[in-house]
């Protein structure tokens, strides 16, 4: 009888098709948006990414890495105390502001790494040397910057120079990093330059990044350093949730983003639930038929899941697979973000077959009302 | 009248048995007696037709032989076996096995073929999908539409439809047929024709065939008539000394 069922749904074309494009739909929606929402929460927590550092410490009140409260540069002696640290590095993370030649300005996110040890360079480097970075005003800047000036009119190559804050900059080498939140370029120089190229303040180190010693845990590091007064120390990991869990609660991105998922739902419930729904009823006088010729109810629910559940699954089909050509297409031009962790369709294929069982159910309530005596009406 | 009534000749043994059935439908405050202690028997080797007027309970009583629908006394049974000592789920095991429909309406799946539809008795009892399009395919062959086995039931004629119809409800050799007004949706000779092959194809001697019918035209092919009124069988005799009012 299963055939049949196959058979009764893929026959009647212009309700499968309105529940594939439903649920397809219904799949694409949810599975663009949380995607382009993980995008969106990986590009917050870029600097840490790009930095890679296994400890950072911060002022004790930072709650993510975007958030800087200048330190005095002792404290790197005061974690370098700290047993079990092998080693400890300054780091200078701030936007600055880039004049380019033209007049034009442009916001970067500047980074100044350790000058004898480079921690947190740029992990690709994609013309140039790392080493160069040791020359007069030497900066390395990323592909979003060179795509930036590119779109006003300004070629970067190794050479160009711009200034940062009214001092002069020399692009010595390029690199490709991931992309921050606000899009700003990174531009990589040393932590003694940085602190030249920013305004003068009293306190200017940005963050410790700190390596343990082998055999030493990360999280157990972290924990120690924080007992200094006035720090703390993130572990990579839990600073990376710890970014993305702030801008979860801090700002409206999940609310609009769960919005469009919710209405994803709510539309895969009325397209692909009514839909169902309308094409039970319309066979509802040959189902009773099937019942009265002896089709007992567990077949008649097998024949009715297996309908629901074969829509379902085609839609959820194309939807991801459209998503993925989508993730394919944008992930080329880095914008809009998107990422799409197996979490995502996962999700989508619960709330997927939460709908076929909902749909389905729908259906088979009216099967099971049905007393088998009205095939004679 | 009597249920056992000797006059009757020529006929076999009893295929359905119906003693004192009432069947009341509890229409809100005004309760329908649709059955009033209604005793009726068919034969095998026979056609009962059950005619009457609209609303008398014909239809009523043909659901309550098939166990579509339960009785509020008396009882049932149906080549030896009686519908309210079974659970539902050994009736509709039974309904599958014994009884083939035949419906007003032809009630054939518009999204199947016309084997496809032929077939559906013989899928519900396990058979596997080639073997029985194969029977399908030949019955249909029976009653000339051999031509027409792939085509979908909105390309044929209504004549051809209740052809269809029938062949499903025969498909399984079924010891009990059921029809309900099958002549209602089709024109005189139409009608004339389907009965014919009815007659033909369904009658044998140990199967048992029923149809309800308030189409006088068709009483000729009847063995036997039972004559219903206001949820009682008034009158039940040989076709031949039926005198219709
Ligand atoms: N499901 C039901 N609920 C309530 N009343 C019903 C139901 N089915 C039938 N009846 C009532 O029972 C009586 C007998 O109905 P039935 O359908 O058996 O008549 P019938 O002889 O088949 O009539 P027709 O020739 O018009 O088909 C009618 O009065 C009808 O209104
Ligand atoms: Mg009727």
């Amino acid at each position: 009888m299963l055939r049949i069922a196959l058979l009764m749904l893929f026959r009647d074309r212009a309700k499968y098709m309105m529940l594939i494009v439903g649920l397809t739909f219904c799949s694409l929606l949810m599975t663009q948006q949380a995607s382009v929402f993980c995008g969106l929460m990986l590009w917050t927590s870029a600097t840490v990414r790009n930095i890679g550092a296994k400890v950072w410490v911060f002022d004790a009140k930072v709650e993510q890495v975007n958030e800087v409260i200048p330190l005095r540069e002792i404290e790197v002696t005061r974690v370098r105390g700290v047993p079990g640290v092998e080693w400890a590095v300054p780091l200078y993370v701030g936007i600055e502001q880039a004049r380019l030649s033209d007049g034009s300005f442009q916001n970067v996110q500047l980074v100044g790494l350790d000058t004898a040890t480079f921690v947190g360079r740029p992990m690709e480097i994609t013309k140039g040397r790392i080493e160069d970075l040791r020359l007069p005003d030497a900066v390395i800047i990323d592909q979003v910057g060179i795509a930036k000036f590119k779109s006003k009119g300004i070629a970067i190559d190794i050479g160009t120079t711009f200034e940062i804050n009214d001092k002069a900059a020399r692009v010595v080498a390029l690199c490709h990093a991931n992309r921050s939140f606000l899009g700003q370029p990174y531009v990589y120089t040393t932590y003694d330059r940085a602190l030249q190229f920013s305004k003068p303040q009293r306190k200017m180190m940005s963050c410790v990044l700190v390596e343990p010693k082998p055999g030493v845990s990360a999280t157990e590091l972290a924990d120690s350093i924080s007992k200094l007064p006035g720090l703390k120390a993130f572990e990579r990991d839990d600073l990376f949730w710890n970014t993305i869990w702030w801008y979860i609660k801090n700002t409206g991105i999940p609310i609009s983003f769960g919005t469009v998922v919710l209405m994803g739902v709510i539309v895969g419930i009325a397209i692909a639930g009514q839909t169902f729904y309308l094409f039970i009823l319309d066979n509802l006088l040959y189902l009773a038929d099937l019942k009265a010729m002896g089709a007992r109810m567990p077949i008649l629910a097998a024949m009715v899941f297996l309908q629901s559940f074969s829509v379902g699954f085609v839609g959820f089909g194309l939807g991801v697979g459209l998503t993925s050509i989508f993730g394919y297409k944008v992930l080329k031009i880095e914008q809009p973000p998107f990422f799409m962790p197996w979490q995502v369709p996962a999700f989508v294929a619960v709330i997927i077959i939460l709908i076929c069982c909902f749909s389905a159910a729908i259906g088979l309530r009216q099967i099971a009302k049905l007393e088998p005596a009205v095939v004679f009406k | 009248m009597s249920p056992h009534d000797s006059s009757r000749a020529g006929s076999d043994s009893v295929a359905v048995a119906v003693r004192n059935v009432t069947k009341i439908f509890p229409n809100g405050d005004t309760p329908t007696y649709a059955l009033r202690d209604v005793s009726f028997e068919a034969r095998c080797g026979e056609l009962t037709m059950i005619v009457g007027p609209s609303g008398c309970g014909k239809t009523t009583l043909l659901s309550v032989i098939c166990g579509t629908l339960a009785i509020d006394s008396g009882s049932i049974e149906v080549f030896g076996k009686t519908l309210g000592s079974m659970s539902v789920s050994e009736v509709t095991g039974f309904r599958s096995k014994n009884v083939g429909f035949i419906f007003q309406q032809f009630n054939l799946i518009p999204t199947l073929t016309v084997v496809e539809n032929v077939s559906i008795p013989l899928i519900l009892q396990g058979w596997n999908y080639r073997k029985a399009e194969e029977k399908a395919a030949a019955i249909l062959q029976d009653v000339g539409l051999g031509e027409r086995i792939r085509s979908f039931p909105k390309q044929l004629s209504g004549g051809q439809q209740q052809r269809v119809a029938i062949s499903r409800a025969l498909v399984h050799d079924p010891k009990l047929i059921i029809c309900d007004e099958p002549t209602a949706s089709l024109d005189a000779k139409t009608g004339h024709h389907a009965l014919e092959l009815l007659k033909k194809s369904a009658c044998a001697p140990d199967r048992c065939v029923i149809v309800v019918t308030h189409d006088s035209r068709i009483f000729s092919f009847a063995d036997w008539i039972a004559e219903m009124e206001d949820g009682r069988v008034v009158k039940s005799c040989p076709a031949s000394e039926y005198q219709h009012a």
